[in-house]
């Protein structure tokens, strides 16, 4: 490509530093990172590493202690404030009293849509995320598969240009993962959003980022960011030719560096 | 053993039954209207044995029904004998009427292991055995007080009581719209608005809660009742000043507890509304309001005892001449002692009708909660 596309996340020797009862807790140093619009950049590591954290940072649900940062070419509370980003926590955090309908409209009512845009948008989201005939729903009568989902859809009910993703599927098993993380691709393709996804599985980082981001832990910091050669369209069976069985060997090599280090 | 552990109740009545056959009649010597009661010991054996014998093998409905009817015709029977021989009645009516109380155990243990298919009979069940419980305590009450002839001030029959209440519908409702309608309602509406009012200010301003909260913590474990005769030199003997003590009652737990539940939403939760830019009060409204539902229905369901209590109690120290506490504690100077009970009764009424509405309401609000769901 020609014309390298705008820069959405910039971190600059990034560090946050936690100040707790046992003296303070380095979470991240030093981290050097350049997200493009566009993108799809896995991070992973070892727990402990800092990922949550740097994702949080972007979010602007904690403030960094060194270095600098913009979203957007924002500071990350501008860019909170302008609701640049869509985030899909760890665990799905859905409202009980509301319906699942309800809770993808949260976002939403919040930022002032209409009755009828937020129906076409809770129709179109819900749809994207196989849940149409759940809407009317409570989240505790979901499983907890289609409750992550729906959490995804509340994400992207809003149409944020950016989508952080902090293990959204950590807690589900292989084969609703893989056919999530091809649902996933798919709408990364067709929406073309820049997405921060966290991850402890090397195959499903592989298989679904455009780059790679290694950290490891004491302190958190990037220790290796890997490029994808894979092709933009990707069947699940990508999964078992060599290229792909190459980047997954060079994102172990560097775990392993990682862990090394603190031996 | 089975056999015995299942008709246990019927079993023991018969025996209880011709033992108390052997020393009719039912009435001491000299009773003025002595009876036999042979045809009652003949009722409630023929049931018993029934149940033990023929039904041996038969579902619970069955059963219950052949226990229910042999249980309370001999019961009913038994109370009329009661007239005119007060404090007369022998051994053998109280081991008859014991005898039918077993079987009526009999009948509710049965009930309790039926199994309906309809949600409609569920809910029938449902009332019917507390129903039947609540007779029994009637009947009991009965029987003991006016087959032993306890004196009528230390505690009248139910009979009396609910003879007490027929004939004084309209001093009763007097006295009902006075504490009820007046000092109850309008000091539980602006005690328990007010707690939550002050309780969001408490929320937005930190200089409140801190100091504040310990504060309400402290009060509400007070006997604030202490504060009724200051509230009547306040504002008067009239209903003005039972309510003052109602809203003083229940300000401080509708705060602690809305306060406590303001705290409760999680911090996922609340970092996803930070994440839309919400502003505090959206954040209140869709977030912290809803999850401290369940906190504030807490503090509604304590303060709706409360007021009642507080309301009658403040009337002890000075009111006009109408209101339920005021009929209390002029009634039982008086020895009127049937009146304090109808009292009593109509306030336990309300207090359970006040205490299910809130309790309806709360069932309807929280019913995402996880103690609440799938009931
Ligand atoms: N609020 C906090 N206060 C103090 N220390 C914190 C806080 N949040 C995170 N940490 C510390 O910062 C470090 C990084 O945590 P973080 O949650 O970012 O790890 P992670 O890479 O997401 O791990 P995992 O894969 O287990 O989710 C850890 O050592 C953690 O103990
Ligand atoms: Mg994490």
């Amino acid at each position: 490509m020609s014309v390298t596309p705008p820069s959405v996340v910039s971190a600059r020797k990034l560090g946050l530093t936690f100040q707790t009862g046992d003296g303070p807790v380095h979470a991240l140093s030093n981290v050097d990172l350049e997200v493009r619009k566009g993108d799809f950049v896995s991070f992973i590591g070892p727990s402990g590493c800092g990922k949550t954290t740097f994702l949080r940072v972007i979010a602007d649900l904690e403030k960094n202690t060194d270095g600098e940062i913009t979203v957007n070419g924002m500071t990350p509370e501008e860019a909170r404030k302008s609701r640049s980003y869509g985030y899909v926590f760890q665990a799905p955090a859905l409202y009980p009293w509301r319906t699942i309908e309800k809770n993808v409209a949260l976002p939403l009512e919040i930022m002032g849509h209409s009755a009828a845009e937020r129906a076409k948008r809770i129709e179109r989201t819900l749809d994207l995320v196989n849940l149409s005939g759940f809407g009317k729903k409570y989240p505790w009568q979901l499983s907890g598969g289609m409750q992550q989902r729906a959490s995804i859809a509340r994400a992207l009910a809003f149409d944020a240009d950016l989508l952080l993703m902090d293990e959204p599927f950590g807690a589900l098993d292989e084969i609703v993962r893989d056919h999530l993380n091809a649902q996933l691709l798919k709408l990364w393709a067709r929406t073309e959003k820049t997405i921060c996804f966290v991850t402890h599985s090397i195959p499903e980082a592989v298989y679904l980022s455009t780059r790679i981001v290694v950290m490891s832990p004491r302190p958190g910091r990037v220790t290796d960011v890997i490029e994808s050669t894979l092709p933009k369209e990707r069947p699940l069976e990508i999964r078992e030719t060599p290229e792909f069985l190459e980047i997954a060997h060079r994102v172990r090599e560097g775990l392993r560096a990682g862990h090394s280090y603190e031996e | 053993m089975r056999r015995l552990k299942r008709n246990w109740q019927p079993l023991l009545a018969s025996t209880l039954t011709a033992i108390s056959a052997a020393w009719l009649p039912l009435t001491q010597p000299g009773a003025p209207v002595p009876i036999q009661g042979m045809t009652i010991a003949l009722l409630l054996l023929a049931a018993a044995l029934n149940v033990i014998l023929t039904l041996e093998d038969r579902g619970h409905a069955i059963r219950a029904g052949v226990l229910f009817i042999g249980a309370h015709i001999p019961a009913g029977m038994l109370l009329s004998g009661l007239d005119g021989n007060e404090g007369q009645m022998s051994a053998s009516f109280f081991l008859m009427i014991t005898a039918s109380w077993l079987l009526a155990w009999g009948t509710v243990s049965e009930l309790a292991q039926i199994e309906p298919r309809s949600s409609a009979a569920r809910s029938f069940l449902r009332l019917l055995i507390p129903a039947i419980f609540g007779v029994w305590i009637l009947i009991l009450w009965e029987a003991v007080t006016r087959g032993a002839g306890i004196p009528f001030i230390l505690l009248p029959p139910p009979s009396a009581i609910g003879a007490r209440i027929a004939g004084s519908i309209a001093t009763l409702w007097a006295d009902v719209q006075q504490t009820i309608f007046k000092a109850v309602l309008f000091g539980y509406v602006v005690g328990c608005a007010s707690g939550f009012a002050v309780a969001i200010l408490a929320d937005r301003f930190a200089f409140l809660r801190r100091g504040l909260i310990p504060i309400g913590n402290m009060v509400s474990a007070l006997p604030i009742i202490g504060v009724a005769p200051i509230m009547v030199m306040w504002f008067g003997f009239d209903w003005q000043s039972k309510a003052a003590v109602v809203i003083i009652m229940t300000f401080f737990p509708m705060l602690v507890n809305t306060v406590a539940g303001l705290a409760t939403a999680g911090t996922m939760e609340r970092d996803l509304m930070r994440s839309y830019a919400s502003d505090y009060w959206q954040t209140l409204i869709k977030l912290r309001l809803p999850a401290a539902m369940p906190f504030i229905f807490n503090a509604l369901k304590i303060n709706s005892t409360l007021a009642l209590i507080g309301a009658i109690v403040a009337e002890f120290f000075g009111t006009p001449i109408v209101g339920m506490g005021f009929r209390i504690s002029t009634e039982i100077g008086r020895m009127n002692v049937d009146m304090v009970w109808a009292e009593i009764a109509v306030a336990a009424l309300i207090g359970s009708v006040f205490y299910g509405v809130v309790a309806l309401v709360e069932r309807a609000t929280t019913f995402w909660h996880p103690s609440n769901r799938g009931g």
